[in-house]
């Protein structure tokens, strides 16, 4: 496993007149962790959708390692190496955990046996094995986060798109995560974006922070320039405190 | 050895102990059968391989079809009537009869999930389907038209051409029936039976996952509405007569979707147990209206039974079942 470069040029989706991303471009180099971040309703996850192949954009190209990914289906696009997570996590309810992520896994290993035992040993790291028997629907809200990054990881990515995976963690909940992320991009050298309101995941993490607003990118930077970036702040006005 | 020891997988030994037990029965009851009690198994063996072939449609990639009925007919008349007009056997006419029907079953499949129809609008084009079918072979003289098609009675059993009595028959659906049962085994231990299942549960994030979804669904279809014409060229051959009306018919749709649910969508075991549920139940009702003498009794107490069990059990009778023999599969 190692990570792949992504590239958005021009980027555009609208929905029948709703200008919801207008020519967004931005680069993450491989192995490297950015975040995306924005008001509610700003683009971030139609961006992450045009990314996975949920929407093909109106205009614009996504590639991935140089290669244009942008309209593929989202099969293909997981083929082509981009692994997702979805903000209202969409577990297989009425699989167990283990299943969960042995589909995640049987992508790349189609026997049986090889991808429960690629999918154990994703469970271990995540700290989810002892409840591998259960069913998914029986999971606590940040269980069923991390089963949607064990099961994005499964399919053994080189860019990994998490969108909000640390919403409703507890801080120390958000460090794990922040850890297993980072030894996760340090071991495998996997390229990853996030979206993500938790600030304190996004300082820790992200060499590099695109913002957006209003379907458009209003700044780009270190996390310390942004915090900074007059745009930004304006965009984030009553939430200020947060930053 | 090892293709079956895989097949196996974490089964639980008292499992694969009760089942040879039972296949090993299964195998001598026409001997130790009477008349009546052969043709009961008949029908359980009958209902558990529809049931079987329909759950994996429904039960594994989640997909709702009211029509099977469109794939046991068209399976039957078209094995009867290469017989009935050519003296083909059943033997060459069954590939012509699994062949239409998948056909059949890949333009329902492709019209409904290229078009996303899901739920109930994809349950509504198979009834569509089933029922213009039946029109059409209202109206189709080679078929007989309205007026039905019939092969000729003989005693003397002849396998070639699928004559004989009941004997003959009930082995054949036997075969089906264990045939389907290790079929749908090892398609759930496969990666294409794994897909079916995230499906199932969610399409979206299957797909995102890497699960081609359209491919998927069509290959779930066609297993489908192959293994269910085999059951109708089995039912043509053993009733020897056809009726659209009967061939096509909603209830005969409906009948073949009860086994699975009443004994577990979704799971090995449950379109057995249904099967024998079910039949066991209508045996015994129409026992009863034989004694009661009340006309309908027999309808009046099999839909309260029905209603019964999918009030306590909704899950199916099988998981509860499974859970108070301690049946469950080991994992791994």
């Amino acid at each position: 496993m190692s990570g792949a470069r992504l590239d958005l040029g021009g980027v555009t989706k609208h929905f029948r007149g709703l200008r919801a991303v207008h020519e967004v471009s931005f680069t993450v180099p491989a192995g490297a962790i950015h975040a995306l971040i924005g008001p509610n309703g700003a683009g971030k996850t139609t961006i992450f959708n045009m990314i996975a192949g949920v929407y093909a954009p109106n205009g614009g190209v996504v590639r991935l390692d140089g290669k244009a990914i942008s309209g593929l289906r989202p099969d293909l696009i997981c083929d082509a190496g981009v692994g997702r997570t979805f903000q209202l996590v969409k577990p297989f309810k009425g699989l167990s955990v283990l299943e969960n992520v042995t589909v995640g896994a049987l992508h790349r290993k189609p026997r049986l046996a090889e991808a429960q035992e690629s999918a154990n040993a994703i469970l271990a790291r995540l700290g989810l094995y002892d409840r591998r028997h259960q069913l998914a629907e029986s999971l606590t809200l940040p269980d069923r986060k991390r089963l949607e990054v064990a099961r994005a990881l499964a399919t053994e990515p080189k860019l990994l798109l998490l969108d909000e995976v640390m919403a409703g963690l507890r801080p120390t909940e958000v460090d794990v995560m922040v850890g297993f992320l980072r030894e996760l991009n340090q071991r495998s050298g996997l390229t990853i974006l996030l979206i993500e309101h938790v600030m304190r995941a996004v300082m820790a993490l992200a060499a590099e922070v695109v913002v957006v607003s209003y379907g458009e990118k209003i700044a780009e930077g270190t996390p310390q320039e942004i915090s900074r970036h007059q745009a930004v702040l304006d965009v984030y006005l009553g939430e200020q405190e947060e930053l | 050895m090892s293709f079956i020891r895989r097949l196996a997988g974490n089964a639980p030994p008292r499992i694969l102990w009760s089942l040879g037990v039972l296949l090993a029965l299964l195998l001598l009851a026409p001997a130790l059968l009477g008349k009546y009690w052969l043709s009961v198994l008949i029908l359980i063996l009958y209902f558990a391989y529809v049931g079987q072939a329909w759950n994996i449609l429904m039960g594994f990639a989640g997909q709702l079809s009211l029509g099977h009925a469109l794939y046991a007919g068209l399976g039957g008349y078209i094995a009867a009537g290469l017989y009935f007009h050519y003296g083909i056997g059943p033997w060459a006419g069954l590939f012509a009869a699994v062949a239409v029907a998948g056909v059949a079953g890949a333009i329902v499949g492709y019209l409904g999930f290229r078009f996303s129809l899901a739920g109930v609008y994809f349950a509504l084009l198979t009834i569509a389907f089933a029922e213009f079918t039946r029109v059409a072979f209202d109206h189709w003289g080679w078929a007989g038209g309205s007026g039905g098609l019939f092969l000729k009675v003989e005693h003397a059993t002849d396998i070639v051409n699928l004559r004989g009595g009941p004997v003959l028959f009930y082995y054949l659906i036997l075969a089906l029936a264990a045939g389907a049962f290790i079929l749908c085994r090892a398609l759930l231990r496969s990666r294409l039976g794994q897909y079916w299942l995230a499906i199932r549960e969610d399409a979206e994030a299957a797909q995102a996952v890497g699960v081609p979804v359209l491919r998927c669904k069509m290959i779930a279809i066609v297993i489908s509405a192959a293994l269910t014409s085999l059951a109708g060229v089995w039912n043509a051959f053993y009733y020897n007569n056809l009726f659209p009306e009967t061939a096509f018919a909603m209830g005969r749709s409906i009948e073949i979707t009860l086994a699975p649910i009443i004994g577990g969508l979704g799971t090995l075991f449950g379109p057995i147990v249904g099967a024998v549920v079910l039949t066991g139940l209508g045996e015994a009702f129409t026992d009863l209206g034989d004694v009661l003498r009340i006309p309908g009794i027999k309808q009046i107490f099999y839909g309260l039974a029905l209603l019964v069990i999918v009030a306590y059990r909704p899950a199916g009778v099988w998981p509860w079942l499974a859970d108070k023999l301690g049946l469950k599969e080991r994992q791994p």
